[in-house]
């Protein structure tokens, strides 16, 4: 420590008197250390640090699957991890404590800036310095010209360039640039304007997702999502009352460039929209076009196939049917689903089937599908009879069939082959159950509906930061002088913060200034 | 016609990753040069004007840029051969383009190959503005071994784009992603070399071409500026990957492991930014922000594209 003192100093023997705090003086010393640049930046850079963990690790929000996947996988490490909140950190506490200090130092940053810039707006530009050659950029021309024409020429030319001008005698002191502190003020006063909107805004919307096959139709009502996840503030009569039925969904699939056959280029779900006092008007939903519909959106993010299935009892009257959304495995679309008959069989019957969109043959025997269209489709289905578990009134999920209480009557390692049918075929089911028909295939469309009033503040925001931010960084903030000492014209400028430009400005000014002044006197 | 197409573009993509090769070469000489020659270079210059029985005033003015005007024939011909490589890299992006009939930029190759042209590009437009050729051989290094592990490694063959990829914000998101980018990367660049010269003018040593460089300073706020550039170009591409996100993804913020590291990097520079005007974090401090800065772009472009699960996975990877 001594070595890095001045070799005069010497420490005092007495300890310092550190003046007493009370409580007030304790909020007004935390305050200042909040509000400091010094801890903004601290934040700041604790934040970033903070955002690792969340990239790391699967998120609840954007996957769940991966989630429940790691906590198969590392079930100790899983407990550790969620009590620390990283399996949801952009909501987690720490790392909300460190945004909102954040916001807290920003806003005890900006309000001080907000007043001091206030009162510098309606301020006069300063006076004019004594010794302007002192200042950074100066330069100086010899002149014939009297001082008042001059000055009035000088400001002029300064009004000219936007500047703002004040003359104390044989000089005149012009100052510009103020919109770089609106602008850094915008900047920073619009980012509390996205937090605060996606905060608070984001409560009044909603997401639901919805799996609707061709021919079918969603009406926005609660119950008829597959899925719904709602914000904190969201009350049921805010849904918009439409309804929409998909009439067709087509995909279009390459077929020219070898490198990437079957590969789809192009989704188009066509569909009908209802709304109250209305026509029905038909529109098309794509990947990167959503339908606009009532204050909602609505998205296609995903498809598959529906296979029409129709279950028979063994008199042959129908005891079930369904177009059944079976969801896409590989980029094929060998595709899974599940058919449950709990009445008017001998006994309730669970189905697992295979949907294979192109059927062939591996070497092993086994069907996969070997290309995304519908070209030669399979379903192979394996059939359970049991409990089905769906009196126990426990809610299941329709598209898995939990089959550790069910006998499986056919199918693989069963004591039948699993049932093979083709578009158009009807089979008998085990034991004299009844038979099972595919009599269609058609496709579906997982529609996903979005409303968040929000969203457009929260553009208008950050239209503000990026409007903010260009002019508070690349608007320059200078003061310039123009004063008459003799038979000279002096000329000096002075920015705030760093101005690689001023030099090259005063000395433009000097030039322009002399060239008016010529011109003033030559005729 | 497109598999043609596409062979050119490799033929003139080898062809500047040679051009480079030379063009890195002489860059390195030139420093090298920097290194020997420097000091004879300045006395010269001032014992020449002042053997002419010139004035006082204009021997000091040759002293002070003797410097910077000494500029050798290894970095003429470096430049010149840089110019030579990026017309034969602009071509090949170009002839890619025209091959796929959309922007060359859908995939990892692809954006390689675009993004380091644009990176050369900026750099030799820079070179308007400011002298910065001494950055020539981190540039050129930097640009050669992106560009051949992109080529050797994640080459595809074209094919067309993904429903989710077909929108005008294709162009517009990932070009000014391209263009931040490349500002930041002179940045880092300007940051280093302003580390090396705080050494050097602390009194540790350091390579001897420093002596011809800008001072620690100059080199701080010509980094400053650079990244300031940089970080509005980045801002841009955060909101302008929010709006597309919206339209193709239902959310315009979802956490995405891209978007994380997107929003990382936008607040490593905005800390910067803050640092310049903070007690204590001027000069050296603020060079290393600048530096994990784009370390972290060169990472949300590698490690996060390659092994992190997410939405911005890229076709035919």
């Amino acid at each position: 420590m001594s070595s890095s003192r001045p070799s005069d100093h010497f420490d005092s023997p007495e300890p310092i008197a550190q003046p007493k705090l009370g409580l007030v003086g304790y909020l007004r010393f935390f305050w200042r250390q909040l509000t400091s640049m010094r801890t903004a930046l601290f934040l700041l850079l604790l934040l970033a640090f903070a955002a690792i963990p969340g990239s790391l690790v699967p998120q609840r929000t954007s996957d769940p699957n991966g989630v429940a996947q790691f906590k198969f996988e590392n079930p100790d490490l899983y407990k550790v991890l969620d009590w620390f909140q990283v399996f949801s950190t952009y909501s987690s506490v720490w790392f909300s404590a460190i945004y909102l200090l954040l916001f807290i130092s920003l806003i005890g940053c900006v309000i001080p800036r907000t007043r001091h810039h206030f009162l510098a707006l309606r301020a006069r530009p300063p006076k004019t310095p004594a010794r302007l050659e002192r200042l950074a950029a100066f330069t100086s021309v010899e002149t014939e010209t009297d001082a008042a024409t001059a000055i009035e020429t000088a400001t002029a030319l300064l009004k000219k360039q936007g500047y703002r001008t004040e003359i104390y005698g044989d000089s005149v002191s012009a100052e510009r640039g103020y919109l770089r502190e609106t602008g850094n003020l915008v900047f920073h006063t619009a980012l509390i304007g996205v937090l605060v909107t996606v905060g608070i805004g984001g409560g009044f919307g909603y997401t639901g997702q919805r799996v609707v096959v061709e021919g079918q139709k969603f009406v926005n009502v609660l119950g008829d999502y597959d899925s719904f996840n709602p914000g904190r503030f969201f009350s049921s009569d805010s849904l918009d009352p439409f309804r929409i039925a998909l009439d067709d969904f087509s995909v279009k699939y390459e077929l020219k460039n070898k490198d990437a056959i079957g590969q789809a280029t192009n989704f188009v779900a066509s569909v009908t929209t209802t709304q109250p006092g209305s026509e029905p008007t038909k529109a098309d939903i794509k990947v990167n076009e959503p339908l606009d519909i009532g204050g909602s959106q609505v998205y296609l993010l995903g498809n598959g196939y529906a296979p029409t299935i129709t279950v028979r009892d063994p008199d042959g009257n129908v005891v079930w049917t369904d177009s059944v959304p079976f969801l896409p495995q590989d980029a094929n679309l060998t595709s899974i689903g599940v058919v449950k008959v709990p009445d008017g069989l001998a006994e309730q019957v669970g189905i697992v089937g295979f949907f294979y969109p192109t059927a062939a043959e591996l070497p092993t025997g086994a069907l996969a599908s070997g290309y995304p269209d519908l070209v030669n489709p399979v379903l192979q289905l394996s059939v359970y009879t049991g409990d089905l578990g769906l009196d126990a009134g426990v809610p299941r999920s329709v598209y898995v069939l939990d089959t550790g209480s069910l006998t499986l009557q056919a199918g693989r390692n069963g004591p039948e082959p699993a049932l093979q049918l083709e578009v158009g075929d009807k089979v008998d089911l085990p034991n004299g159950l009844g038979s099972i028909e595919l009599s269609d295939v058609k496709r579906f469309a997982s529609l996903d509906i979005h409303h968040d009033p929000s969203q457009l503040w929260v553009l208008f925001f950050a239209l503000l930061v990026v409007g903010g931010l260009l002019t508070s960084l690349f608007i320059p903030r200078r003061r310039v002088w123009v004063k008459v000492v003799g038979s000279r014209v002096e000329y000096a400028g002075l920015a705030r913060g760093e101005d690689p430009t001023l030099e090259a400005a005063v000395a433009d000014l000097a030039k322009k200034h002399a060239e008016a002044l010529s011109l003033r006197v030559k005729p | 016609m497109t598999q043609t197409l596409v062979s050119f573009s490799l033929i003139a993509v080898y062809s500047a990753m040679a051009v480079y090769t030379l063009a890195f070469i002489f860059f390195t000489v030139d420093l090298a040069k920097r290194s020997a020659v420097t000091p004879a270079v300045v006395e010269v210059a001032a014992a020449k004007s002042s053997a002419a029985g010139r004035a006082t005033a204009l021997l000091e003015r040759v002293v002070t840029e003797a410097p910077v005007a000494a500029r050798s024939r290894a970095l003429k011909t470096a430049m010149a051969l840089t110019i030579v490589g990026w017309a034969l890299h602009a071509a090949g992006a170009l002839l890619r383009g025209i091959a796929a009939g959309r922007v060359p930029w859908a995939n990892m190759f692809e954006f390689s190959l675009t993004a380091t042209a644009i990176i050369v590009g900026v750099f030799l437009l820079v070179q308007f503005w400011q002298d910065l050729r001494f950055l020539g051989a981190y540039i050129v290094g930097f640009c050669l071994i992106l560009l051949g592990l992109a080529t050797v490694n994640f080459y595809v063959d074209v094919i067309p784009l993904p429903d989710a990829l077909q929108s005008a914000w294709l162009v517009i998101h990932v070009f000014v992603a391209v263009l931040g980018t490349s500002f930041f990367a002179l940045g880092a660049g300007l940051s280093i070399t302003q580390l090396l010269q705080a050494r050097r003018e602390a009194g540790r040593g350091g390579p001897g071409f420093l002596a011809t460089l800008p001072s620690a300073e100059k080199l701080e706020n010509l980094a400053y500026r650079v990244i300031l550039i940089g970080f509005v170009f980045w801002t841009f591409t955060l909101i302008a990957g929010a709006v597309w996100a919206e339209r193709a993804w239902g959310r315009y913020w979802g956490w995405d492991t891209k978007e994380v590291w997107t929003f990382i990097i936008w607040t490593i520079f905005a800390g910067y930014i803050h640092a310049r005007a903070t007690r204590g974090w001027r000069g050296s401090r603020s060079a290393v922000l600048a530096i994990i800065g784009f370390s972290a772009v060169m990472f949300n472009f590698t490690v996060v594209n390659l092994f992190f699960k997410g939405l911005h996975a890229y076709s035919g990877l």
